[in-house]
């Protein structure tokens, strides 16, 4: 078979991506019609930049979706062949030892990899690990950081010393080597990483019951129901997250145990919140600082409510603006976070198909073979991209009304 | 002033030791001196053996002496080898155990040894510190006066074509991680397959004698992520000001434009870019460290990847106090500039 030109390899990948393009095309469809009765959300559609933000991450979004339902990927990403080693993209696919399998995509569209890997499938395949990654880890880091930020800023004094001393702490340690300290083999060994999953995932916990209770704790009737079912719920959850079988925390029964993470996805999960909550947690003291002044809080105050109350339900939603517009900036800093550990080979298993793992391995062959390189790097390069473009829209749009 | 001064300085050092604990914490954990034993001694040791080795060396003592000792504020550990030799951490080959001195730590000046380059901590701190320095100087010369003059351009009139041209290339590059750009870059110029090869993949030869050739792109691959954001900085900075109303008053007394920006708005505009400079550093540092690996120039953020990578615990404890201390001397002195800068706020 002869190889593919670039045009015809453009548009195999365009086909291949038909999914993609109906779901983006429904979603934007959809939402331009209704953008009136969407609130900050449809306004996005008012600005240029913010539309075309959003259209970048939803493609990847849409991408990790359909990629992880195997509706894009051709080729398995960890499957090697010996004979498409290094090879450009377009060869026609081709097995050393015996024949392929009929089934098979007959090309490698993007070419294969310094171990004969399909550098296409790859990169869907890390966009999928990314989009698991990432907001999950950005949203516990915004747990972590409301629940010590708000009351830090409205109590002030010893607390609030207390914990800007422990957020400067970490915000002085280079991310770097943060990540060689705590992303070693030999930490998770000690547990320490297992430990610090265990401290850090109370807090949604908290953030949800302090919620909840602060809200309904005059109506006991409403309460204590929500409350139980939510703690269960999310008490399950939780242990079934922190406890491994044969790991250093083993707390719930195995039949109990709903899922085990793989121990390299937590450590690297632990380590991008801890980096992450500090940060957050300055943001939403100085928001919260500011908003502590306001008349309504005051008002709240003279009503009686409780300190949980106002910080949550007063404080809380007037912050949302600047919050919703540092989470989109959060998730594409934390993309880069986890490039960056993959980058330098730390945590994620080596074979992992994740964009920093896969630069990692084809800088090494840089300067002779840049196709193993190059379609990673665009693409954590435009999804981080779209997440700024996303957020600046956002934040155009909020400022106006 | 004095009294914020202080105050602020010892903040430092408590950040600084409780820091070093933390690194010291750890590097110390058990797995990690086992690796240790394990590549000092002899790899097939057992686990009793192990044992004695660390206990011989002073390993196994209660962590807070450890690190009393590591910094020099307690006595250094003196220790017999089973095999009758005097081990310790202040004593020197060549020097017999009892001239050795009883403290030696970090306050003076003694940091160890690294058990893989086997030379002083210091020597190899300081040396590496050099060649990143160098790399610095540069960056440093690339990036802050493009991304002023980028930020100064878009925020002077907002909303205009070339404010929105200029933003866009800014947000592009915080967008832009260096292991991003550096892949970029070195596809476009450097790569012997296609692209221009205008300049070199590697910056090794950079180390003794760096040209424009084997220099430039580690450099601007640096300066480019942080410039994105300095860029930004300024033109929120340089809107806000050019909004005020004595800007208005000069424009309608019929100053130039030029004279507007140049004179009335520029050094109001640049206090608060002067201060994300600063705190630049530590996000640098982390450019530094991938740049170094990407481009194989070995300065500190390479020493700090081999030191981690071979669990060479005093190498690493050195390079983290050295990075801790630049992170906390420059918050410090951006603090200081700010208050000195800006008129409105007063510290008692």
């Amino acid at each position: 078979m002869e190889p593919l030109s670039w045009g015809e390899i453009v548009l195999r990948i365009l086909g291949l991506l038909t999914p993609v393009w109906i779901g983006l095309v429904a979603t934007i469809a959809l939402s331009i019609a209704f953008k009136r009765r969407l609130g900050l959300y449809g306004k996005l559609f008012d600005s240029p930049i913010g539309m075309v933000g959003f259209g970048l991450v939803m493609f990847w979004v849409f991408t990790a979706i359909f990629g992880a339902m195997d509706l894009i990927v051709t080729h398995d990403a960890l499957s090697q062949s010996a004979s498409m080693k290094n090879e450009p993209p377009g060869t026609p696919y081709s097995k050393l030892i015996g024949d392929p399998d009929p089934d098979a995509y007959p090309f490698y569209l993007l070419g294969g990899d310094n171990l004969g890997r399909d550098v296409f499938s790859r990169v869907v395949d890390g966009a999928w690990i990314v989009i698991q990654i990432a907001p999950l880890a950005t949203l516990f880091a915004f747990m972590v950081g409301i629940t010590l930020g708000l009351p830090a800023a409205y109590y002030g004094g010893r607390l609030d010393t207390f914990l800007s001393f422990l957020a400067n702490l970490i915000l002085a340690f280079p991310v770097i080597l943060l990540f060689y300290l705590l992303v070693t083999p030999e930490i998770v060994a000690t547990g320490i990483p297992s430990y610090m999953a265990a401290v850090m995932f109370v807090f949604p916990i908290l953030f949800a019951t302090v919620l909840l209770n602060s809200r309904y704790h005059t109506r006991p009737s409403v309460r204590t129901p929500v409350l139980a079912a939510v703690i269960a719920v999310l008490g399950w959850l939780y242990l079934s997250l922190i406890s491994e079988r044969a790991g250093a925390l083993e707390v719930l029964p195995s039949w109990l145990d709903l899922f085990d993470i793989p121990g390299g996805i937590l450590v690297v999960f632990v380590s991008v919140v801890f980096v992450n909550s500090p940060t957050v947690f300055r943001i939403v003291r100085g928001i919260a600082m500011d908003i502590k002044t306001r008349d309504y809080v005051a008002a709240a105050q003279t009503r009686g409510e409780g300190a949980w109350y106002i910080m949550l339900w007063e404080i809380l939603p007037n912050a949302r603006g600047p919050l919703i517009v540092d989470f989109c900036l959060r998730v594409g800093y934390t993309t880069i976070l986890l490039g960056t550990l993959g980058f330098f080979g730390l945590g994620l298993p080596p074979e992992s198909p994740d964009w920093g793992s896969t630069i990692n391995e084809g800088r090494k062959l840089l300067s002779i073979y840049l196709h193993p390189a190059l379609p990673p790097a665009l693409a954590l390069l435009s999804l981080v991209l779209g997440l700024n473009l996303l957020a600046d829209g956002l934040r155009e749009e909020s400022l106006r009304d | 002033m004095g009294t914020f001064i202080l105050r602020r300085v010892w903040v430092m050092i408590l950040t600084a030791l409780c820091l070093t604990f933390i690194v010291f914490f750890l590097t110390n954990l058990y797995p990690n001196l086992e690796k240790l034993a394990k590549t000092q001694g002899n790899v097939r040791m057992s686990d009793e053996q192990v044992q004695t080795w660390l206990e011989t060396r002073g390993y196994l003592q209660p962590l807070p002496v450890k690190y009393g000792q590591w910094l020099g504020v307690l006595p250094g550990w003196q220790g017999v080898t089973t095999d009758g030799r005097a081990v310790g951490q202040c004593l020197e080959p060549g020097r017999p155990p009892e001239a050795a001195p009883r403290f030696c730590g970090v306050l003076q000046g003694d940091w160890g040894n690294s058990s893989v380059f086997k030379e002083p901590v210091w020597d190899i701190v300081s040396k590496r510190l050099g060649l990143t320095g160098k790399l610095m100087f540069w960056v440093m010369v690339l990036m802050v006066p493009s991304a002023l003059l980028l930020g100064v351009l878009a925020g002077m009139r907002e909303g205009s074509r070339t404010d929105r041209t200029l933003s866009t290339f800014a947000i592009t590059t915080t967008a832009t991680p260096e292991y991003v750009s550096g892949v970029i870059l070195i596809a476009v110029f450097a790569s012997s397959a296609v692209g221009l090869k205008w300049f070199k993949g590697t910056a090794t030869s950079a180390m003794e004698d760096a040209t424009f050739e084997n220099f430039f792109l580690p450099v601007l691959t640096i300066a480019l992520y942080g410039m994105g954001y300095i860029a930004r900085m300024t033109r929120a900075s340089m809107a806000e000001v050019m909004t005020q109303q004595y800007i208005r008053t000069a424009r309608l007394k019929g100053v130039s434009f030029p004279n507007i920006v140049l004179k009335h708005a520029l050094r109001n505009a640049l206090i608060a870019p002067f201060t994300v400079i600063m705190l630049q550093f530590p996000w640098l540092l982390n450019g530094v460290v991938i740049v170094e690996t990407l481009f194989n120039y070995k300065g500190f953020g390479w020493t700090l990847v081999q030191a981690a990578g071979n669990n060479d615990i005093e190498l690493l404890l050195g390079v983290s106090v050295v990075s801790v201390f630049v992170v906390l001397v420059t918050q410090l002195i951006s603090d200081i500039v700010y208050v000195y800068l800006n008129p409105r706020i007063k510290v008692a």
